[in-house]
């Protein structure tokens, strides 16, 4: 079976700020906004080496999608920086009408996404977002899953014409895909080949699948682990071919089982594969404060909630 | 009636109570809970008329909403020593399953407060909310909230601050921490914002300024007088001049301990500048 080493624990958001900088050097329509929270978005060295291309809006979100979304008229490519909660619920309509309805290039850059947020609590974590900035018409959903990802994703998305909601986390977090990949949006990535059940893993729930695939084969159970960093447009063939080969699948993603990447998977499935599926999701609930280690455990995210899923999900084939 | 002796020792007490418990978890937001640590103590103690014990709809008594959640430490360490729950949970700050989660939230019942908070921008809209159920409910109390001066720069502040005035709201006091600092600098380096005074007015509010919001006795003075003006047709708006991080002198007027907690060395100069009075949890 193939595995992958962790090349270090590091922060995605630090990889969203190193592709930033990069896009800084790179592309001089690139501009970043931010409220309040420069430190946080990793936005500092950006800001260093391009102070006239950065705007800090103060704590004002509605006000920040807006002008973002008023920047790209004239052709910049603004990148907006807030804590995922900040960048969705509270700006829901000035996504909607200014940024997805009227088709503006704006990135929307989302850190501090679900549970691994901590201790701040359910003020803060939201499981929600994935579900309302897919249901945007054209809106891109990409939540990526270590630094190295995070980093590319910044990069491309700077290529791809139209709004995009790219989402990442605060924790050190294992850093395994390749440094300096080319991300391709909408295309998963197929990290491990099996045969017995395929898990379907974004975000931070993908070193937990791979975790959960080492332990299965162990256990002589033979899963198929699948990278799927966007969730918008979804790679239903990469699914698709997937569960002709395994017959069953466990998805595996921060965020409610409402409105998430296992919804988006369900309706492939059901449209032209009906395939047995377990939901590594939370449970319509609220988060709440604690480490982020414990919260993945409490609410049921981590490598052990998949074997158990995946070892359910097989039964049921 | 407290004295301003006891209301101060009740103080260093909080002080104490936010440093460790941010310490303990290494997280939370110790600079804007010591800057309004002597206004939290002056109202619980003295300037509100409190019922005993702790129900929702607080009819009888005045209410207080606190809108910049992040400063839960200092909300929590006060709630307890008013006794709505035991001194000891403030152990729990933070932790796994507590009642004291990072921003307060009603979902975990736990008593004293009334609206999660922490998502910025959204107590004065509440506020409103509670005082004209007050005087649906034929109450004569008032409502109190707090707001940061960094928390204003969201806009739904100012759909509030034109709502009050234009429909009367006059049982509020808003009172707004004016520390000049918020996360990434001062205000004045993210957003000035001018006179805030000013921008109250205009939108129709009786301001009141605190020039020393960190003395017990100007708090008390200044909080008479914003009562002795509710009433009165307008809403009344209390700008308090605090200084982040007061009473541990290397937190103070900066913005660096907005969300940091200290280290143990850190916690063990502030501790003794702050000696134990009412004794620890
Ligand atoms: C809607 C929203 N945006 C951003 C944040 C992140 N945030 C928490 S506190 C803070 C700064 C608040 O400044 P101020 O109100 O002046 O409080 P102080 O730093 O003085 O305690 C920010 C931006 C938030 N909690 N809510
Ligand atoms: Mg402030």
């Amino acid at each position: 079976m193939k595995t992958y080493e962790n090349q270090g624990n590091k922060d995605t958001r630090s990889g969203f700020g190193a592709g930033l900088t990069e896009l800084g050097r790179t592309n001089p329509n690139v501009v970043a906004l931010c409220a309040d929270l420069i430190g946080s978005l990793k936005m500092d060295q950006f800001i260093e080496e391009n102070p006239e291309r950065f705007f800090q809006i103060g704590i004002a979100e509605a006000n920040m999608m807006c002008i973002a979304a008023g920047l790209t008229i004239g052709g910049k490519i603004p990148f907006t920086g807030t804590f995922a909660n900040f960048s969705t619920g509270r700006v829901y309509d000035q996504i909607r009408q200014s940024i997805a309805y009227s088709d503006k290039n704006v990135k929307i850059c989302a850190s501090h996404a679900g549970l691994t947020l901590g201790e701040d609590g359910a003020t803060h974590q939201i499981l929600e977002d994935i579900g309302l900035m897919k249901m945007l018409p054209g809106m891109t959903v990409i939540n990526t899953c270590d630094y190295n990802q995070t980093k590319a994703a910044t990069i491309a998305i700077a290529e791809h014409k139209g709004p995009v909601y790219l989402r990442f986390g605060r924790p050190k977090v294992a850093n395994f895909t390749p440094v300096d990949q080319n991300f391709e949006i909408g295309k998963a990535l197929h990290l491990v080949d099996g045969t017995d059940v395929t898990i379907v893993a974004t975000g931070h729930l993908v070193w937990e699948a791979l975790e959960a695939a080492k332990t299965l084969n162990e256990k002589g159970i033979s899963a198929e682990v699948i990278d799927i960093h966007t969730i918008k447009p979804l790679d239903a063939k990469a699914i698709l071919d997937s569960v002709s080969k395994t017959k069953c699948i466990v998805t595996a993603e921060e965020h409610n089982h409402l409105g998430g990447l296992g919804e988006s998977v369900a309706r492939v499935l059901s449209q032209h594969n009906p395939t047995p599926q377990e939901f590594i999701a939370t449970n319509d609930t609220f988060g709440e404060s604690g480490t982020p280690a414990q919260l993945m455990e409490k609410y049921g995210l981590n490598a052990d909630a998949i074997i158990k899923a995946c070892e359910k999900v097989i039964k049921r084939k | 009636m407290a004295n301003t002796q006891q209301l101060e020792d009740i103080t260093t007490q909080v002080r104490r109570d936010i440093l460790r418990m941010v310490h303990k978890v290494n997280s939370g937001h110790p600079g804007g809970s010591l800057g309004c640590a002597e206004f939290f103590v002056s109202l619980y103690n003295e300037i509100m008329d409190r019922k005993e014990g702790f129900d929702m709809d607080g009819i009888g008594e005045d209410l207080f909403f606190l809108s910049n959640g992040h400063i839960s430490p200092v909300y929590y360490s006060v709630l307890a020593r008013s006794g709505y729950f035991p001194v000891e949970e403030l152990n729990t700050f933070r932790l796994l399953n507590t009642r004291l989660q990072g921003h307060p939230t009603t979902h975990e019942g736990l008593p004293g407060v009334r609206i999660a908070s922490g998502s910025l921008g959204q107590g004065m809209s509440v506020a409103l909310g509670a005082a004209q159920a007050k005087k649906l409910n034929g109450c004569n109390h008032l409502i109190y909230s707090l707001h940061g001066d960094g928390e204003l720069q969201e806009g739904q502040n100012w759909e509030a601050i034109m709502y009050a005035a234009g429909k009367n709201v006059d049982n509020i006091i808003a009172t707004i921490d004016l520390n000049g600092q918020q996360i990434d600098g001062s205000t004045d380096t993210v957003l000035p914002m001018g006179s805030i005074k000013d921008k109250f007015e205009a939108f129709g509010w009786t301001v009141l300024e605190i020039e020393e919001g960190n003395n017990i006795e100007a708090i008390l003075k200044g909080m008479a007088e914003a009562k002795s003006l509710t009433g009165k047709g307008k809403p009344v708006c209390v700008l308090l001049k605090t200084v982040m991080g007061n009473g541990i002198d290397f937190m103070m007027h900066t913005h660096a301990w907005h969300g940091k907690a200290p280290n143990d060395e850190q916690l063990a100069i502030g501790l003794a500048q702050n000696p134990e009075t009412l004794g620890d949890y």
